[in-house]
């Protein structure tokens, strides 16, 4: 028996759990309850585009929030003793470890109207701000998850960056913003890229984060999808385009962003 | 100068990362049903959370789920990298892609998608319901990618001839297996199944489309911030946050008992 055959039970599996059902949401998407063929679904998500864009718009302003903030500390991470780096490593994994339910929750208290932050403002004489059910609050929601998915596959990157490359760079007379512009930050896009993907992919397809901390108001597409399947208003179809459409849009996405990656390889 | 402000920024970003969880950690030990505002000290919450049967019932139930996930995505994904690291490229290029798609694919997609499978499923066979069963499926579909992903460098990195020479020294394919790839992989496979776990433990957004009446802990503690204003979360998270840290702290000095200071995370 040819042991490459040891991969059917595998494919078998992820012909059944993983395609047919994607087939399903296409099925779904274009036909309605009769079953009769119908485009009517997607002219109502276009009604919707509003949602769409916003969810990108946030998701992305969490990226680039998360790459601000995350890849200063990759690199500050990768300088400090090689034996402390282990220990760094795993305090910041270790929030990624408790239940984002749970890390969402204890921002809802903090942000909350007499939560601890405002209270805090209050003793200092500051009015209470208007912090939870903002789309600030969601952006804040999405960064504090997400923020460890960026650090480390750019930092896992900057530690396996030979270092005789940028010892041979500054050698050759370059400053160390050079060494960072033209050696560094080339050689970690590898990590950078993957860090966005998995931040961007899961910021705009959330919908706890935008329902805990966003309130009603704040709806994303996470939120309409989850409406159409288990909310009030039982849609299926509905629910599948929009689904359809926005797993379409996140491939797109990373299709671009894979193509950065080769194009600078 | 520039130490200082390296380390006041690093300092920053961890009190970020951990402010809120001890926020909620230390109100957790509130003797009054505040979030917010301290009452003074108690473990009353712990008792109720102890007492809370919904909550016991839910964990006994992640546990289950993820271990027969786990087990079952092991298997089968331990035999496709096997199987993929055999094939010629062009086929084994097909097959990790194809493994990538669920991976990049936003979870709220594959939750809905796999849903309406069990959905039409129900149509046609009745018996099929919504429950341990669909969750464990549903669950094991979303590990195997993570598997396939931890074996197969193992497999790359052994050396390809020791299947062939055990099988010429006489050995069935099956236990040529067993005896001669098993052993040198047996890391990545244990990194698989740990992973698959892992994920499965945690799993909200696919176990909330197909769980119908059961209860996993992550949809349990969903129900609790929807309604529940009791600081028996708070005594949740921090009780599973010690777990955690004590698994991390365990696995990690292990490590670097052993001579590794390398870290499996990275």
């Amino acid at each position: 028996m040819k042991s490459k055959f040891a991969v059917v039970p595998y494919f078998v599996w992820v012909a059944v759990f993983a395609m047919v059902p994607l087939v399903l949401v296409l099925f779904f998407s274009f036909t309605e309850k009769t079953g009769a063929f119908t485009l009517e679904n997607f002219i109502e998500v276009g009604r919707y585009s509003g949602v769409f864009a916003n969810s990108i718009v946030l998701g992305g302003i969490s990226t680039l929030v998360c790459l601000l903030v995350g890849y200063p500390m990759a690199m500050m991470v990768a300088r400090i003793p090689a034996r402390l780096q282990g220990t760094a490593i795993l305090l910041i994994m270790l929030p990624m470890w408790v239940n984002f339910l749970l890390r969402t929750y204890a921002w809802m208290t903090l942000l909350e109207h007499n939560g601890l932050i405002n209270r805090f403002l209050q003793v200092l004489g500051v009015g209470p701000l208007d912090m939870i059910n903002t789309q600030g609050a969601v952006v804040l929601g999405m960064v504090y998850n997400f923020l460890p998915y960026m650090i480390l596959p750019i930092y896992s990157v900057l530690v396996k960056i030979d270092k005789r490359l940028i010892e041979a760079a500054q050698d050759l007379g370059a400053g160390r913003r050079a060494v960072f512009l033209r050696m560094t930050l080339p050689l970690t896009l590898p990590g950078v890229i993957s860090g966005v993907t998995m931040v961007f992919v899961p910021a705009v397809s959330t919908f706890i984060i935008s329902k805990m901390l966003g309130g009603g108001s704040n709806m994303l597409i996470g939120d309409l999808i989850e409406m159409q399947f288990l909310g009030s208003s039982y849609n299926p179809h509905l629910g599948s385009a929009m689904a359809l459409m926005l797993m379409i849009i996140m491939l797109i996405c990373v299709g671009i962003m894979n193509q950065l990656e080769e194009r600078k390889v | 100068m520039q130490k200082t402000i390296t380390r006041a920024y690093m300092a920053l970003v961890y009190i970020f990362l951990y402010a809120p969880l001890a926020v909620l950690a230390l109100f957790s030990f509130n003797s009054a049903k505040s979030r917010n505002v301290w009452h003074g000290f108690s473990l009353r919450w712990y008792r109720q959370l102890f007492a809370d049967t919904e909550i016991l019932h839910a964990l006994l139930n992640t546990f289950i789920i993820a271990a027969t996930a786990a087990a079952i995505s092991s298997i089968i994904g331990t035999s496709a990298a096997f199987g993929i690291s055999r094939m010629k490229k062009k086929s084994r290029r097909l097959a990790m892609s194809l493994n990538s798609l669920p991976m990049v694919n936003p979870e709220i997609v594959t939750g809905v998608s796999v849903m309406l499978l069990f959905v039409l499923a129900h149509k046609f066979l009745p018996a099929i319901n919504f429950g341990m069963g669909t969750l464990v499926l549903a669950h094991t579909t979303f590990c195997l990618p993570y598997v396939v992903l931890s074996v197969l460098p193992k497999l790359q990195q052994m050396n390809p001839y020791l299947y062939e020479a055990a099988q010429d020294l006489g050995l069935p394919p099956f236990f040529a297996f067993f005896k001669a790839i098993l052993p040198e992989i047996f890391p990545g496979v244990v990194t698989g199944l740990v992973m698959a776990f892992t994920l499965s433990l945690d799993d909200f957004i696919i176990s909330y489309f197909v769980s119908g009446s059961t209860n996993t802990l992550p949809i349990a503690i969903y129900s609790m911030t929807r309604r529940v204003v009791s600081p028996e979360i708070n005594a949740l998270s921090t009780l599973l946050f010690a777990v955690v840290l004590g698994f991390l702290l365990l696995i990690n000095s292990r490590q670097a008992k052993e001579g590794q200071n390398k870290s499996i995370f990275y």
